[in-house]
């Protein structure tokens, strides 16, 4: 058998694998691995200038991809600066592996230098992970690690590994295991046929049904499926903040975003709804505002893979555990094999009442021309300039909920952002992964002056890889999210919420070697866009000044039902 | 509700602290908990009990399940079981009381497995309602220490938790 040191092993694990990029950052504990990958060409290492940075851009590379995310660290410091990344990926359900440093293994537990219990620290933020105690296990646990993360509902993995494990001096009988044996992890992969017959029959008897799909339809691939069920049913569409794409932005059939910031439409219909097919979302806070008050007339079906997600936060009538895709698949060939029509003359109706409340707001806001320009503006223009075709990634805050609320996505995995966690800081590290995993791909970082500064060390990455992202920073020289809510909930106390000394964010990326644009004119964005996006091969930096006082509409009435919004700074349902 | 959660899982280092930072991290109770290998030493059985409503008790052995280290597991209070704890007590023993203990521990089935000439150490086996009436039958005032294992349990007739 083929003898290979640890350190050769987890690089050789890596290409079994089919890891093309690993991202990461060296240090005293995983030098040894560092020296591995530098003999080999198959696993390419992306050097960030963070850590953070580094699981945010796997991840996303995996969001973008549907394959894991890998990631290196060191110990101590390098391990737990991961930490923020991993709880994203965790809350979003996002495949990754990170491999930690770790002291050496007679040195653990003595407060050794950069020492950290790394499987402690990360245990509430991972969904698996494994400590190397012996060299031989490696490839059995990358076998394994791999395999968990990537399969049913999908998450982040950690491999710590300690230094002595990967001397290069000693070696030990290398194979890679072709299958994986664990007795007690069994994911599901078929959803219960009775389930799913009832829950077609409930549909068909539908008067006012709603699909309300989240980010595991895009995770499990069901996007296909579950657009040829809307449309064969006529039933309306509403996704996610994790679940946009999922279904065609631009369709007819689809009422935009629920929840917090969800369309008039989304959630006056989930309000009103008769049924609710639940497909991999899992009732969240952001979605449903008080959980007694959720959808009093609907009855819930839920589909997802992770049985500790039905029923948690709203008690569904029919639960279907399964592959959202298989169960979605499964539904659309009963509903093939019996020639079922759905109850079309309600639907009629339902459509006509929907329509009228797309008509009452549909997402309009105010304009001002003499005054200044408005955020909404800004994604607007950015999906006239990209077509409604790049990749967006975005922060979190205000311009997080217009890019969801104004871009129009087409396809799943075009939209990239921390929907679970809420993680600022991570728009420009995840557009680095999207753009690796698709270097012609058009790229754009929907980002505002608080969150970009939260990684902007990132822009001498894009600088050493070329990586020609497009930042869109829609400046509004506050923490405009957090405003907001003191705007309505604080009587108007800005504490802490806005930005003195901002930098002059164009200068700042000439200095990364990057363009910057500066633009403060409704009348220069258009042609600041397009200039922007026609620099092919340059990162481009648009410092885009927009009106502070802006909020985002509509939003839930704290502790209402899902029909009690905030549809403008006066107005309210 | 009063539940008794009983797991087959690995009998792996770090096993233990994913089950029982489950239960801080959602914010559950374990009242008692109880480890050990079993005849298969790749496996260990924990027992624990804990309170909640149906939602609650559903959520905690949902995510029980999903721990890749639990092999089964099962809510011993849905059927009928048996639920032993063993209890090991320092009672002051002096005087009249020494008699009256005595006869105490013989009510209860105990045993006295060591003497001095002030205190016994009584050791007793049964359920939770059990060991508390002795307890209270004892009196506070005469107890000195306690000792409990936690509950282990087991399903009644021919209902076996294995692989």
């Amino acid at each position: 058998m083929e003898m290979l040191s640890g350190a050769d092993m987890v690089v050789r694990a890596l290409q079994e694998e089919g890891v093309e990029y690993i991202f990461g950052y060296p240090g005293g504990s995983v030098l040894h691995i560092y020296d591995a990958l530098f003999k080999q060409d198959k696993v390419s290492h992306i050097l960030v200038r963070h850590e953070q940075a580094a699981t945010h851009a796997a991840d996303g590379y995996a969001r973008a991809t549907g394959k894991p995310g890998v990631v290196m660290v060191t110990s101590g410091p390098g391990a737990t600066n991961a930490i923020t990344g991993l709880a994203t990926a965790f809350m979003d359900s996002i495949p990754m592996i990170v491999l930690s440093g770790q002291v050496r293994s007679d040195w653990i537990g003595d407060d050794a230098f950069q020492e950290t219990d790394m499987i402690g620290v990360s245990r509430p933020v991972v969904k698996h992970s494994f400590m190397v105690r012996d060299p031989k296990d490696i490839p059995e646990i990358f076998k394994k690690a791999f395999y968990i993360a990537t399969t049913g509902r999908p998450g982040p993995v950690l491999i710590d590994i300690p230094k002595d494990h990967t001397a290069p001096n000693k070696t030990f009988p290398y194979e890679y295991p072709k299958k994986v044996k664990l007795r007690s992890y069994a994911p599901v992969t078929r959803g219960h046929s009775g389930q799913i017959r009832k829950a077609v029959e409930e549909l068909l008897k539908a008067k006012r049904p709603v699909i309300y799909s989240g980010g595991g339809v895009v995770q499990g691939e069901a996007s296909e499926a579950l657009t040829k069920l809307a449309r064969k049913l006529n039933f309306p569409v509403t996704n996610t903040l994790m679940g946009l794409g999922a279904y065609p932005g631009t369709d007819r059939q689809f009422l935009g975003m629920l929840g917090m910031h969800g369309t008039y439409e989304a959630n006056m219909a989930m309000h009103s709804a008769d049924v609710i097919l639940a497909a991999g979302a899992r009732l969240d806070d952001r979605v449903t505002n008080n959980t007694k008050k959720f959808c009093p007339g609907a009855k819930l079906i839920h589909i997802d893979i992770d049985p500790a997600s039905i029923s948690k936060n709203v008690a569904a009538h029919i639960p279907i555990v399964g592959p959202v895709q298989q169960v979605l698949d499964e539904m659309l060939s009963m509903l093939d094999e019996q020639d079922n029509e759905p109850d079309h003359k309600a639907l009629e109706r339902w459509w006509q009442e929907i329509d009228g409340w797309r008509e009452f707001h549909g997402l309009r806001y105010e304009t001002n021309e003499s005054g200044p320009m408005k955020p909404q503006q800004v994604v607007e223009a950015l999906y006239k300039a990209t077509e409604g075709k790049a990749y967006v990634t975005s922060d979190v805050g205000q311009h997080q909920m217009f890019a969801a609320q104004f871009y129009k996505f087409d396809s799943p995995r075009q939209w990239i952002n921390s929907g679970g966690l809420g993680t600022m800081g991570f728009g420009l590290p995840a557009a680095m992964g999207v753009q690796f995993a698709f270097p012609d791909a058009v790229v754009a970082c929907v980002t505002g002056e608080g969150s970009i500064q939260m990684n902007i060390q990132e822009l001498s990455t894009c600088l050493q890889y070329g990586l020609p992202v497009k930042i869109i920073n829609i400046n509004n020289q506050a923490l405009g999210m957090v405003r907001q809510w003191q705007d309505m909930q604080y009587g108007g106390r800005h504490s802490q919420s806005y930005m003195e000394s901002l930098p002059d964010f164009v200068k700042l990326a000439e200095s990364y070697g990057h363009v910057g644009i500066k633009v403060e004119k409704f009348e220069d964005l258009e042609g600041a866009m397009n200039e922007a996006f026609a620099l092919k091969d340059r990162l481009v930096f648009m410092d885009i000044y927009v009106d502070p006082t802006e909020h985002v509409y509509p939003m839930h009435i704290a502790d209402g039902a899902m029909r009690d919004m905030w549809l403008s700074k006066t107005e309210r349902t | 509700m009063r539940r008794i959660i009983s797991i087959l899982m690995e009998n792996e280092p770090g096993a233990l602290s994913r089950v029982v930072a489950l239960f801080s991290q959602r914010g559950y109770n374990i009242e008692t908990l109880t480890v050990a290998p079993t005849e298969d030493p790749t496996l260990s059985r924990l027992t624990m009990t804990t309170t909640g409503d149906e939602y609650k008790i559903e959520q905690i052995t949902k995510h029980l399940n999903k721990l890749i280290e639990v092999v089964k597991l099962v809510d011993l209070t849905e059927g009928a079981h048996i639920e032993r704890e063993i209890m090991l007590m320092k009672i002051k023993a002096t005087g009249a009381q020494r008699a009256e203990v005595k006869r105490t521990v013989d009510i209860f089935r105990g045993q006295i497995v060591d003497v001095t000439a002030t205190v016994y150490t009584v050791q007793l086996t049964g359920t939770t309602d059990k060991l508390e009436a002795f307890i209270n039958a004892i009196g506070e005032t005469q107890v000195l220490e306690v000792v409990r294992s936690g509950v282990s349990g087991i399903a009644r007739g021919e209902k076996v938790l294995s692989l």
